[in-house]
């Protein structure tokens, strides 16, 4: 068994599970594949399984917190030391894999690599429609100024996390739109991380997990999760169970 | 005189109705208790708003003597100030206990999802009786 898990969490993906989990073992077969079905009305799991890949059934749709959650806690329990979540939409090239890992294992003070669209401005590739993108420079705006860091994608769902990223994720994960506010709760349990440049594809079917008409309850939800976030008190010290505040409903 | 007589007649009919909302309350929210179709804990509060509605009715003076010593002047307005405030209350009491709910509800499909994944390999790769032995342990370690 290897050390270091790929989550791929999917809703609906019949059609690209099977090639994304492919795809990942063949460009990082150090990694052992765990789709999370999150209670598709498809065969997704049923593809996933066919593909090589561990399968995660939820009973019903939780969202995509509650799904990559769930592969966490599984990574957690079965003693993983890394884990790097990849959409199984096609969205995340399994090849940058290697590149997310070789900064995590260089720098060992640093928690999570996450793979940014924005951080190379000359670079190709998929960016999300121009109206998501004024939403995701504004998130980017407020993280960097809360974390004093420069975030540019924040809304990234390809990173890669350390144990003890692992060890907090399984603990405690937001629940809808949970990328934006990961990175804060990185920041708040004192835990390091970083962007890597890399070029997504745009996804080959199903669809978003986010329809416009629900842009503006992500863009409040999460603007309102990041200022309540600035309230709750930072752990001095990871491995310290959190405190009562700092459940996630 | 005979203005006062139908005034005291209709304030006593009205009392009347409103007598009997208040008991109507308290024995729904009894009757929904005792077929266990309401938890005494959120049935509490609801008791107490009934019989608050019903000691309203019978102690006449009460409201206006309250009202006007909380500088209210018009007893119906502090009334429904403090309904107002009563539903308002019930209310985020039960966004917060939807919220608990939801969390738990998370917690145990996931559970699910793993526990269901670690007996399909289980009787997928492993012998059940090989693997019987070694569980009991493996199971302390992980709830530890």
């Amino acid at each position: 068994m290897n050390r270091n898990l790929a989550i791929v969490p999917s809703y609906n993906e019949a059609e690209a599970i099977g090639a994304t989990v492919a795809s990942l073992r063949r460009w990082a077969p150090e990694f052992d594949v765990l789709v999370v079905d999150d209670g598709s009305v498809d065969r997704t799991a049923e593809r996933a399984g066919e593909a090589g890949a561990m399968v995660l059934r939820l009973p019903y749709n939780l969202g995509i917190g509650g799904a990559v959650q769930c592969g966490y806690i599984y990574a957690q329990e079965h003693d993983y030391e890394v884990a790097v979540q990849v959409d199984g939409d096609g969205q995340h090239d399994p090849r940058h894999i290697h590149s997310l890992l070789g900064l995590l294992r260089d720098d060992p003070t640093l928690n999570m690599v996450t793979g940014s669209r924005f951080l190379d401005p000359g670079a190709d590739g998929y960016r999300s429609s121009a109206v998501r993108r004024v939403g995701i420079r504004l998130f980017a705006r407020v993280v960097s100024l809360i974390t004093g860091q420069r975030v540019t994608d924040p809304t990234s769902g390809f990173r890669m996390t350390d144990r003890s990223g692992i060890e907090l994720f399984a603990r405690d994960y937001p629940r809808d739109y949970p990328e934006v506010e990961a990175i804060l709760l990185m920041h708040a349990h004192r835990l390091r991380s970083r962007e890597i440049a890399v070029v997504m594809a745009p996804r080959l079917t199903g669809k978003s997990a986010i329809s416009s008409t629900q842009s503006v309850y992500y863009m409040v939800k999460v603007l309102l999760a990041l200022f309540v976030a600035m309230f709750r008190t930072r752990p001095i010290k990871e491995g310290t169970p959190p405190p009562a505040g700092e459940r996630v409903t | 005189m005979n203005v006062a007589v139908t005034q005291l007649s209709a304030a006593l009919g009205q009392r009347v109705e409103v007598v009997a909302l208040a008991a109507a309350i308290c024995v729904l929210i009894f009757e929904l208790v005792r077929r266990k179709h309401l938890m005494e804990k959120y049935a509490i509060l609801w008791l107490v708003a009934g019989v608050t509605v019903l000691v309203l009715a019978l102690w006449k003076g009460l409201l206006t003597t309250l009202s006007h010593a909380a500088g209210i002047y018009y007893p119906p307005a502090a009334l429904f100030a403090v309904a107002f405030l009563f539903v308002l209350v019930m209310l985020v009491h039960f966004s917060v206990a939807v919220s608990r709910l939801s969390d738990q509800n998370k917690i145990l499909a996931q559970r699910l999802a793993l526990l269901q994944q670690r007996l399909e390999q289980q009787s997928d790769d492993v012998p059940p009786q090989a693997d019987r032995a070694s569980e009991p342990q493996d199971e302390r370690s992980r709830t530890s």
